[in-house]
């Protein structure tokens, strides 16, 4: 008995445990790793994949899958770069439509909860396997990205675009601000919301929320919404980080998100994990992304690497799941 | 033929079982009894190969065995239906019954005019008149049951084990398997018979162990014991059945259902109900039979709303009329559904008590926008306390719950939302006998409190003690109304035979 809360209470934080290892490790190989200039880099450079992470895991909590979320940041981020570089014109009426930096950022949001919305609109609507839905706006966004840029990529956007990207406020950087704005509010909503519980619901057991009187196509465009406009922030700030929109931004995002969802204990058939796991998920692979560039571990092998962890995490929860 | 001798189990230092012995003889029916948690499954899952740890030994056919896997213990001869099903349900019957033991051709290609074949007598045998290519997912719980036991027959087996067999057929499928029993008897197979509901004991077994808390409480054979002596044993204390007090009807309808109407939409266009008409009065608890297929679920799923686009009716609450297109909006009327299937419609399984108790009333234990853990907890005590919900505390998970405390939860969770109508489909299907009466009583107290009440059952017995008034369901229409005066076993029964013409 003693052995085994043991063991579940030390499931609990075994992404932690991991995640401490990891960084111990890679202090001891690295002398690179452990500096505040370093510290600040990974934090920037996983901003982004948490916020995706963040829909993600609502997503999966209602045992779905958004693979679209990569297009949906690529399209998002090429709507707000191209507004904002050249705004909307009608030459034959003489009209021209500029567009202020709120303005463009809230198009670029608003593009991305759209696509969002239509994903969650197909799925339950028409019953398409989320799976399905969401690869063919996989393809449909990347495609709308490519017409939108005609395959270049658009740059150059400003000192004040690109603050967001660069910038910092009270000595922390904007993009981690926005992650941790994200972070916050996905965590009050699963928690403290009657949304929150919803969501658990319909992934523990859709006939039973049902009955309950809860309304599943509502709760799951509200979540298949919310994923496509966290996507869409998430392009924002890769786009002003690089001061380019760039028409292949966020190829397999999707799977970098998954792969933060499933490390941070989330179960992939729904009802089961926290946004919290995610957040240390995420900031798992952008360690390990960090560290084995660090150690000059060739690319190739960089990505073996990283399945394998994606597998032993896995592994490891089912294991301590079996022991509860 | 198979002996258990001083068998003795521990989960996470709980004791399950301890010093239990047992012998099975050839050509006799052993019914094990006890309340849930007794430890009747975890005997049958050593006896079965689920569980290969345990004290103690087995000896079957004068060899001590012990079975690492169920596989193992099929092999020898030791086959059992599990309470649970175990059915894949996008399979067919035939796949279903030979899962894992396939025929093959000469080729080592699947032998499926052998299956079928061989799956077609066994449904024949087993007077379940389904094509064997039928998927599980189309057939109804009961048919499901009777395929489960089919697949313990496909293996010639010589120790067959059910576990609450009948729980969820109907009196007619119950005779035909007693039928089946019979002759596996006459085959000379020993058989080990688990159920709660004892009046099938006594028509069917041999002998009996009772097991109380893990322990052998009693054993010995059918004749000369009777219902209240083993009810004692089993809960170490009387239990009477529960007797209606004075029943005060209202007489104002609370419910009116008239023309309701339900064609499948397969494309079949096949009736499911016809045209019922039938009402409620505040404080009345209406009983609805009907044998497997009569259409008692169906018409409580149309009275819900979960049928908006196959089901015609016209439904008016308190003479208010009102179109019920799903389930939210049933409950925002009033009307609420404890459904026959709790685990698989009742409740989220993983999440805690607290959780599912409130799932319907999250609107009412908010502030500012936010759930409130104080208005949660609060809710969800009230209702722990006054339907006794035996739970370690409200955040524990529902699966590690009783079957009676799971069915009080669900029951928790839609009174909680304050209904005028209470629907409740075999509310005490797979509940021990304690259990039962308490959910009995239960359902005497809301309808004493004013509300109607709606109980469908297979269990005659159920139906004559909680009914003011029976209706009796066959092929889709209401063939027989009765007071609890008038109503008796014969004639409902007659009345929920199909008439074939």
């Amino acid at each position: 008995m003693n052995i085994t809360s043991q063991r579940v209470k030390l499931a609990k934080f075994q992404s932690t445990i991991a995640l401490l290892l990891l960084c111990i490790f890679l202090s001891i190989l690295s002398d690179k790793f452990l500096t505040v200039d370093n510290g600040w880099n990974v934090l920037r450079q996983i901003s982004v994949n948490i916020c995706i992470s963040v829909g993600m895991t609502l997503v999966v909590l209602t045992a779905g899958i958004d693979l679209s979320v990569g297009s949906i940041l690529a399209f998002s981020g090429a709507v707000a770069a191209g507004l904002l570089k050249s705004g909307i014109s009608f030459p034959e009426n003489d009209l021209f439509i500029g567009f202020t930096l709120l303005g463009t950022i809230l198009a670029g949001v608003a593009t991305g909860s759209f696509l969002g919305f239509f994903n969650g609109w197909v799925i339950t609507k028409f019953k398409v396997p989320p799976f399905v839905a969401t690869l063919a706006m996989l393809t449909v966004a990347r495609g709308f990205t490519m017409l939108w840029t005609k395959g270049y990529p658009i740059s150059s956007l400003g000192t004040n675009f690109a603050y967001i990207g660069t910038g910092w406020f009270l000595g922390i950087p904007i993009l981690v601000w926005i992650a941790v704005v994200v972070v916050i509010a996905a965590m009050i909503i699963s928690n403290k919301t009657a949304l929150g519980r919803y969501i658990y619901a319909i992934g523990g057991n859709e006939n039973a929320a049902k009955l309950s009187g809860i309304n599943i196509d509502k709760v799951k465009i509200i979540v298949y919404t919310l994923a496509g406009a966290l996507a869409a922030i998430g392009g924002i700030m890769v786009t002003s980080r690089l001061d380019s929109a760039q028409p292949n931004a966020g190829m397999s995002y999707e799977l970098d998100a998954i792969a933060a969802v499933v490390i941070g204990g989330t179960s992939l058939s729904g009802g089961r994990g926290t946004i919290i796991g995610t957040v240390l998920g995420a900031i798992i692979i952008g360690v390990l992304n960090n560290g084995l560039v660090l150690l000059d571990v060739s690319p190739f092998w960089q990505q073996v690497v990283k399945g394998m962890v994606i597998l032993l995490a896995v592994m490891i929860d089912k294991a301590n799941s079996k022991a509860e | 033929m198979l002996t258990a001798e001083k068998i003795g189990k521990k989960f996470s230092g709980i004791t399950a079982l301890c010093d239990v012995s047992m012998e099975l003889l050839p050509g006799k029916v052993t019914a094990i009894i006890g309340e849930n948690g007794a430890g009747k499954s975890t005997l049958m899952k050593i006896l079965s190969g689920v569980y290969p740890e345990y004290d103690g030994k087995i000896i079957y056919k004068g060899e001590e065995v012990r079975f690492e896997n169920p596989r193992e213990a099929q092999a020898c001869g030791i086959a059992i239906i599990h309470q649970e099903l175990n059915l894949i349900p996008d399979l067919s019957i035939t796949e279903n019954i030979f899962l894992g033991r396939e025929l093959e051709n000469a080729w080592g290609f699947l032998d499926k005019n052998g299956m079928h074949q061989k799956t077609q007598e066994l449904l024949e045998r087993l007077k379940l008149d389904v094509k064997p290519n039928t998927l599980i997912r189309d057939l109804k719980l009961g048919q499901q049951q009777v395929v489960e036991i089919a697949k313990a027959l496909l293996t010639d087996s010589e120790v067959i084990i059910m576990d609450e067999p009948t729980s969820a057929i109907s009196d007619h499928e119950v005779e035909i398997l007693f039928g089946i029993i019979e002759n596996l008897r006459k085959e000379n197979k020993a058989i080990v018979y688990i159920s709660h509901k004892l009046d099938e004991l006594f028509k069917i077994a041999d002998s009996y162990i009772v097991l109380r808390d893990g322990k052998v409480t009693e054993t010995g054979t059918m004749d000369g014991v009777n219902h209240d002596l083993i009810i004692k044993k089993m809960v170490g204390r009387d239990i009477k059945i529960i007797e209606k007090g004075n029943r005060i009807t209202k007489s104002e309808n609370l419910l009116n259902v008239e023309n309701l109407t339900l064609v499948k939409k397969d494309g079949s266009n096949r009736v499911l109900l016809d045209n019922l008409n039938f009402s409620l009065k505040s404080g009345e608890i209406l009983g609805i039979f009907g044998l497997m297929g009569a259409g008692r679920t169906e018409l409580l799923e149309c009275i819900l709303g979960m049928h908006p686009s196959a089901c015609l009716s016209s439904v008016s609450i308190e003479n208010k009329k009102v179109k019920l297109k799903s389930p939210r909006e049933a409950i925002q009327s009033g009307i609420v559904l404890v459904p026959e299937d709790r685990k698989r419609d009742g409740l989220v399984l993983g999440l805690d008590v607290k959780t599912n108790i409130t799932l319907s009333t999250l609107n009412e234990i908010q502030k500012a926008g936010l759930l409130s853990k104080s208005k949660e907890l609060a809710l969800t005590d009230k209702y722990i306390d006054s339907l006794q919900i035996k739970t370690s505390s409200p955040h524990q998970a529902v699966k590690n719950l009783s079957g009676g405390n799971q069915q009080k939860v669900v029951l928790a969770r839609c009174l909680a939302t304050q209904p005028k109508v209470l629907m409740l489909d075999e509310p005490t299907r797979g509940v021990d006998a304690g259990a039962k009466n308490e959910i009995y009583k239960l359902i005497m107290e809301l309808s004493e409190a004013g509300l109607g009440i709606i109980v469908v059952s297979s269990e005659l017995p159920e139906i004559l003690t909680v009914s003011d008034r029976v209706l009796v369901m066959a092929e889709g229409k209401i063939t027989a109304e009765f007071s609890s005066a008038n109503a008796n076993e014969d004639a409902i029964l007659k009345a929920a035979i199909p008439q074939t013409i």
